[in-house]
């Protein structure tokens, strides 16, 4: 079990998780998380309600133990280390273990082959395309989260699962309240159970007219016998607050990361070599690693590893955003190159629970870093970095709003 | 070199395919990961090397 702190105890030396970033450094890891990896692969850290799980801080460690049938990702598990206290799993599988995970992963991988994402990048490019004419068109400066980064992904994933594009104020607010640290486990029910029930009801609608979409498969699923129509409904759940969020992200912190490099921005403008760009969006996640609140497990026997034992029962936090920025992975980790080979990254995670929209989000990336830069060669920050809302109690991170100009 | 592929562990990822297509492919029903070339010639070891790095189900072993 995960000790569970009395009043006698010493805590000095024990830092509590998550940590705080440091003021100026708005793309870099906590600097305590950088100390404790230097301490050693295992500390341990202190949570919200007192428990003290181990923190594993280096690349290696962190992939062996992601990658260990012993550790668990089941929320309901005694020692699992939550966020808050509510231990709901009503979140799809991403909180299950093998071999129900297993069995549910493999009913929605179909659409997320290199085959099936390479076939959508041309849609892709039109939405892009889209949505750059329309603030070209438009005012003059504007909010790129709000006019670009939130609606490519969103639009993608619509199209993807089947769900209407009109009713993105609905599900985007409530996606924002389920990631929200700071949001109560009240609110947090509430928004999840909003968005169960509207899935649920747009799976009831596909089971009646099926079409070409992710939904449709899965109604046909549940007409089968073979899913319950609930389970359906938080698979899309999930897949949908997962398939804008951690994107949309990516575009808005990315394209600040790079105004804030200008030679790494121009490199990519002027590129015509698909390669770099690729390369590129792999560097780009591992230095800015926006899932940034801790892959969380917990260990299902005693386990060895760097001279320590992690007992049966003990919670395990692994923050791969230090991970990818430990030097016996990447040399000159805290360096932003796009030049670097950062394939090996951790920033989709490791193990079975791996990113399943791992290859639509590289997609999606490929064609915005090409093209936005490219299209408005003039962008700009419109302010200054100091007044940027960062997303510090999100547990995706990333930026609210990004005002630009050209 | 010799590959070998454990399609059960495989969670579709994808990351093989893209480190060295020549060699992964992936099922159209599921996205689980098939072979096209068990044994790769010499100038295809170091995508396959990767690949089997990267697999974040560990499905991917390479004997010599
Ligand atoms: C740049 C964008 C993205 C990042 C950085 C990202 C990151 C991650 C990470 C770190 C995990 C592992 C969670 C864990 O081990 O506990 C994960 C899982 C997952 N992601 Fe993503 N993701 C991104 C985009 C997407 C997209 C576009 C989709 C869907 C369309 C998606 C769907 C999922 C799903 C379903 C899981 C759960 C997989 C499982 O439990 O087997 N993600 N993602
Ligand atoms: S890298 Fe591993 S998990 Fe991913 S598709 Fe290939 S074999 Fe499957």
């Amino acid at each position: 079990m995960t000790e569970t702190l009395s009043s006698d105890e010493p805590q000095a030396g024990i830092p509590e998780y998550p940590m705080r970033r440091a003021q100026g450094c708005p793309f870099d890891p906590p600097p305590t998380l950088r100390d404790e990896q230097e301490k050693g692969p295992l500390t341990k850290v202190r949570l919200w309600d007192g428990s003290r799980p181990w923190l594993v801080t280096r690349y290696a460690e962190q992939r062996a133990l992601l990658a260990d049938p012993r550790v668990s990702a089941d929320i309901t598990r005694p020692g699992y280390p939550s966020q808050s206290s509510s231990r709901s799993n009503s979140i799809g599988f991403i909180l299950m273990d093998d071999p129900e995970h297993a069995r549910l992963r493999r009913m929605v991988t179909a659409p997320f082959t290199i085959k099936r994402t390479e076939a959508l990048r041309p849609r892709v490019q039109q939405i892009v395309d889209d949505l750059i004419d329309d603030m070209l068109a438009g005012p003059n400066p504007v909010d790129l989260v709000e006019s670009f980064a939130l609606p490519v992904p969103s639009l993608v994933i619509c199209d993807l699962l089947g769900v209407p594009y009109a009713d993105h104020d609905f599900f985007q607010d409530n996606s924002k309240t389920i990631i929200n640290r700071d949001s109560t486990d009240e609110q947090r029910a509430g928004a999840l159970g909003r968005l169960a029930e509207y899935l649920d009801r747009l799976v009831g609608e596909k089971l009646d007219r099926p079409s070409e979409d992710l939904l449709s498969q899965l109604a046909a699923r549940v007409g089968a016998g073979e899913l319950p129509r609930g389970e359906a409904a938080r698979i899309g759940v999930l897949l949908l607050i997962a398939g804008h969020e951690t994107t949309a992200n990516m575009i808005a912190l990315g394209t600040l990361a790079l105004l804030q490099h200008p030679e790494q921005l121009t490199a990519l403008r002027e590129t015509q070599d698909p390669k770099l760009v690729a390369g590129a969006v792999e560097e780009l996640l591992r230095y800015l690693h926006i899932t940034h609140s801790g892959r969380r497990r917990v260990a299902l026997e005693d386990i060895e590893i760097a001279g320590q034992v992690i007992r049966a029962g003990d919670g395990l936090i692994l923050p791969n955003d230090i991970g990818n920025r430990d030097p016996r992975a990447f040399s000159d980790p805290d360096r932003l190159d796009i030049h670097r080979d950062a394939r090996h990254h951790v920033a989709f995670g490791f193990g079975v629970h791996q990113c399943l929209g791992q290859p639509l989000a590289r997609m999606e990336l490929q064609v915005v870093y090409s093209t936005l830069y490219r299209r408005m060669p003039t962008l700009r920050l419109a302010g200054a970095l100091e007044d940027i809302p960062f997303k510090h109690d999100g547990s995706v991170y990333g930026v609210y709003e990004l005002p630009v100009a050209w | 070199m010799k590959v070998i592929l454990d399609q059960d562990k495989c969670v579709a990822s994808g990351q093989c395919v893209m480190a060295a297509p020549e060699v992964f492919d992936q099922r159209d029903e599921d996205g689980v990961a098939i072979l096209l070339n068990d044994s790769p010639s010499e100038a295809g070891t170091e995508d396959v090397q990767h690949a089997a790095s990267v697999c974040p189900a560990l499905a991917i072993r390479l004997s010599a």
